[in-house]
């Protein structure tokens, strides 16, 4: 294996091809955080008084938390007075088509690889981009409103249609839910609004390309979806932040509503800087993602696939209030190099005949550190409740880990849960069979590595899935052997 | 308490005493302590308990098992008087801790508190900052034992709380082979902790078969740590079964340390009325080669709550690591909890590590068979609890201790099992 051992070091030093730094002028608030610069955001963004009370709310909920310490990661402390709070690209007027966009952020766009104007004419996928901050373009709009259907920032939610945002901002992830959902609470600065009305199927993915930019800017993005009754709607996300030395910090909330027959799909591929192959540099993605299966025979899924951020901690959940309402996730993460990833989900099941599948695969390398944590809840009143949980890691390399920590809690007898894990590696007789039908040493890997998630990109937009195969292989280069 | 013991005792109670007092008693802030809530234990405060309670004869003759060794341990002290030595064969040596250490007995001061790191068990450090008696075992190199050791633990205040902190210390030298089994027992209804400490080490190709029964008072607190290393080539298993006390919590650990070490470790542990039990498992795979199989079944009834905590952990190198875990609970009542969360660390590529956790009720299918030959309702399901533990019980191979314990559990299942909440009628027509 020596050889391959040798390619594959090669192609692990490969530099991360994303990093580059667009010169765009920006409108960055003091570094620091205090009550006047939550006042100083909700200003800036002309907000109304109640949601700078909320905002007010948070922050001092947040003053009185500690940062959470038992996830299974190590990190460098975050100096919280050390980062600026707020990043907006200056240029702000409203835009009408894509031509008025700001030509170096559309530069960074193509470099990524994601041309809007390719993404509107070819892939019928309204964009929604969100450079750090603020929502720089929004397309589709007009055809999307035909059918009633909001998709819009989430600033202009706020402006447009306050009366949504108020009644279910928070109302999944409350302003007090965790420490770095509260500090999200308190100085978020966009994201993304999604209302589909009664009884209608969204003719097309819904996207949104948010993108780290400004030197020391902490990115708190804040996404609420809301599925009203028999709607449906898919949405995807997608990450890519250019290379920097220092830390920095990504806490976004996201919360999902889906009424009685209604369905949510949440794609996400997270691939942000994951520092160098020292381990130096990378974000940190604390992530709160949660949605409610508020209405009977509702149904949300989460696919992520996480090959990015030096510390990745996230647990896309899923409150399964309404009866046979149905909960997923789907997950494939990736660590490399010194990547740590400690990320799965929570089921929490409420009503009656309520199902939850989990399907993680965990692929570490090098010196990575991949963790599944997740917990599955049955309530006392979720009568024939169902959950399957299956988590599965790949070693890859004899210096990495796999951890796996499901946590089943169950107060129902009619509950049947099922818990399976496995780790394995890939077998030196797999990578013989191949290579001996003259397939290389990289495609042989990347065909096991690919076959070993497939249960996952199965659950992907086509779109994703080719997306994710080809992130998958840029992840692990140089890291077989 | 002795005043005789030699320096490394006291040096060791005083560092764990210097241990507990910083860490204190944990509380459900901590993640190893998050589901089971101490604050009873904490909030006790008993006298520590002395002397002989009344009892104590009577207890230790309920659960004789016959052509053992026996040993007793009443109120954290060994008693002789209640002991039975009559059958110890030859290469196998007993000695109550306080006058081990007090001879020097060989391994005791290399191994006594020196199995495990009581950093992480503040309640193991709670046991050794009051060391003063318990027994040693002593097995010589080469020597197989096939007569069983039975140690039999008595805690009982006379109807006064009282806490008490028994301690086992077992030395299996290089290629001997012994069965221990350790029954911890007070009066019914009585009030006390028991807080006991037993450290196992396996020599080189030895084989240390280890039973706990846990039969505590309903209305006892009992927290046991049992922690064994295994050296190369060596076995241990341990088999656990739990019916009794108020609140439990078991921390069994097994350090593989030598290549080629093997451990079984089993349980079936019945939750039913209030009570709380709460077992954390910890298997180190420190170095390669090494094979370990677990499985625990649980049985919940009433308002019981249950914790099942099981951790594999594989080493950087330790390459070619077969673990198995396997965790099934039977939830027979709608207001019992259960909290199961298997948990692998694993640092190296080429291994299997496997683990499942399955919770559930007795199956509505099975039921109606039985029943459909003619098994009352209450046999049927008696008989598939039975299937269910009979996968770890027949593991036991000390027959009588075996029949104590199946009686243990099925009565107890008649007394606060009812065939119709548990398995609701309707659901079944």
């Amino acid at each position: 294996m020596s050889t391959a051992t040798k390619t594959i070091e090669d192609l692990a030093n490969t530099e991360y091809k994303y990093g580059f730094v667009t010169d765009v002028e920006q409108d960055i608030v003091p570094v620091g955080l205090d009550e006047d610069v939550v006042r100083l955001i909700s200003s800036k963004k002309g907000e109304p008084e109640w949601l700078l009370d909320w905002r007010l709310k948070a922050f001092r909920a947040w003053l009185k938390m500690t940062e959470p310490h038992w996830q299974n990661v190590t990190y460098a402390p975050i100096d919280y007075q050390g980062v600026s709070y707020y990043a907006a690209p200056s240029e702000k007027k409203k835009l009408n088509s894509l031509d008025e966009v700001d030509p170096e952020i559309r530069a960074t766009f193509n470099k990524l690889g994601i041309p809007i104007e390719e993404q509107k004419l070819l892939s019928n996928v309204a964009v929604d981009a969100v450079f750090d901050s603020v929502s720089v373009a929004t397309t589709f709009r007009s055809k999307l409103a035909e059918l009633g259907i909001i998709f819009c920032s989430f600033s202009e939610a706020v402006k447009d249609h306050p009366e949504l945002v108020r009644q279910y901002l928070g109302s999944v992830v409350p302003h007090t839910d965790n420490y770095f959902a509260a500090l999200n609470s308190a100085v978020f600065s966009d994201g993304s609004f999604v209302y589909i009305p009664k009884g209608t199927r969204c003719p097309m993915e819904l996207s949104t390309y948010f993108r780290i930019n400004a030197k020391n800017t902490g990115q708190f993005e804040r996404t609420l979806i809301i599925a009203d009754e028999g709607s449906h709607v898919s949405y995807l996300e997608g990450c890519t932040a250019p290379m920097r030395d220092e830390n920095q910090l990504h806490a976004a909330v996201v919360e999902l509503v889906a009424h009685a027959d209604a369905t949510i799909k949440y794609s996400t591929v997270q691939n942000w800087y994951p520092g160098d192959k020292h381990g130096k540099g990378g974000i940190y993605n604390f992530v709160t993602k949660r949605g409610i299966c508020k209405g009977n025979r509702s149904k949300i899924t989460w696919t992520q696939v996480e090959t990015g951020s030096a510390v990745t901690w996230k647990y896309p959940s899923c409150i399964l209030q309404g009866d046979d309402s149905v909960g997923e996730f789907y997950s494939v993460a990736v660590t490399n190099n010194f990547q740590q990833a400690d990320t799965g989900t929570k089921m929490i099941h409420l009503g009656k005949n309520t199902r939850s599948t989990i399907v993680s695969k965990g692929i570490s390398a090098g010196k990575g550190q991949n963790t599944y944590r997740g917990a599955v809840k049955i309530g006392k009143n979720a009568a024939n409740a169902r959950n399957y949980s299956q988590c599965d890691s790949l070693l890859i390399g004899d210096r990495c880990g796999a951890h796996t920590f499901p946590y089943l809690e169950i107060k129902n007898t009619t509950a049947k849960v099922e818990h399976e894990a496995s780790t394995s590696k890939i077998g030196e007789d797999q990578m013989f069979y191949c290579e001996s039908r003259g397939i290389t040493k990289e495609d042989a890997i990347n065909m096991i590595v690919s076959g070993f998630c497939k249960d996952v990109f199965r659950e992907l937009p086509m779109e994703f899935a080719v997306e994710a195969q080809k992130l998958l292989g840029i992840s692990l280069e140089g890291s077989v052997g | 308490m002795i005043t005789s013991a030699p320096t490394w005792v006291d040096e060791r109670r005083a560092q764990a005493s210097a241990q507990f007092a910083k860490a204190g008693f944990p509380t459900m802030r901590q993640e190893e302590w998050r589901f089971t809530n101490v604050a009873p234990i904490a909030a006790s405060n008993f006298p520590l308990a002395t002397g002989a309670p009344r009892h104590a004869a009577a207890l230790v003759a309920g659960v004789t098992v016959p052509g053992a060794v026996r040993l007793a341990i009443v109120n954290g002290q060994f008693a002789a008087g209640l002991s039975d030595l009559g059958a110890l064969p030859k290469g196998i040596r007993i000695a109550g801790l306080r006058d081990g250490a007090r001879d020097a007995t060989d391994g005791l001061e290399q191994h006594l508190a020196k199995v495990f790191s009581i950093d992480a068990h503040p309640f193991a450090a709670l046991n050794t900052a009051f060391l003063d008696d318990g027994v040693a075992i002593i097995v010589t190199g080469g020597v197989v034992v096939d007569t069983p050791v039975h140690i039999v633990v008595v805690t009982s205040g006379d109807g006064t709380p009282v806490v008490a902190h028994p301690r086992v210390l077992v030395i299996a030298g290089a290629n001997s082979r012994v069965g221990i089994a350790q029954t911890f027992i007070g009066a019914a209804g009585d009030v006390y902790f028991n807080n006991a400490v037993t450290e196992v080490v396996v020599g080189e190709g030895a084989i240390v078969e280890l039973y706990t029964d846990q039969r505590e008072s309903e209305k006892a607190f009992h927290v046991a740590n049992i922690q064994a290393h295994v050296a190369a080539k060596g076995v241990f298993a341990s088999h656990a079964f739990s019916t009794g006390a108020r609140i439990m919590r078991h921390d069994i650990g097994v350090g593989l340390k030598g290549e080629g070490a093997d451990c079984t470790m089993n349980g079936v542990y019945l939750a039913d009325g209030d009570r709380l039990m709460d077992t954390h498992t910890s298997l180190d795979h420190a170095v390669p080669h090494c094979t370990s199989h677990e499985i625990y079944k649980g049985i919940l009834a009433g308002k019981a709550k249950a914790v099942f905590n099981g951790r594999i952990i594989v080493r950087m190198d330790a390459q070619k690591t077969d673990a198995k875990q396997t965790n099934r609970a039977l939830l027979l009542s709608d207001e019992a909890t259960i909290n199961s969360n298997p948990q692998l660390e694993i640092f190296a590529d080429d291994v299997k590590c496997t683990h499942g956790a399955a919770v559930g009720q007795l199956d509505e299918e099975a039921m109606f068979y039985l029943q459909a030959r003619g098994l009352t309702r209450t046999e049927a399901r008696d008989m598939l609890l039975h299937a269910f533990a009979g996968e770890v019980i027949e593991g036991l191979k000390i027959p009588a201790l075996r029949g104590q314990i199946e009686a243990t559990l099925f009565s107890a299942l008649e007394r606060d099992v009812n065939p119709s909440t548990a398995l609701r009628a309707g659901s079944l027509s």
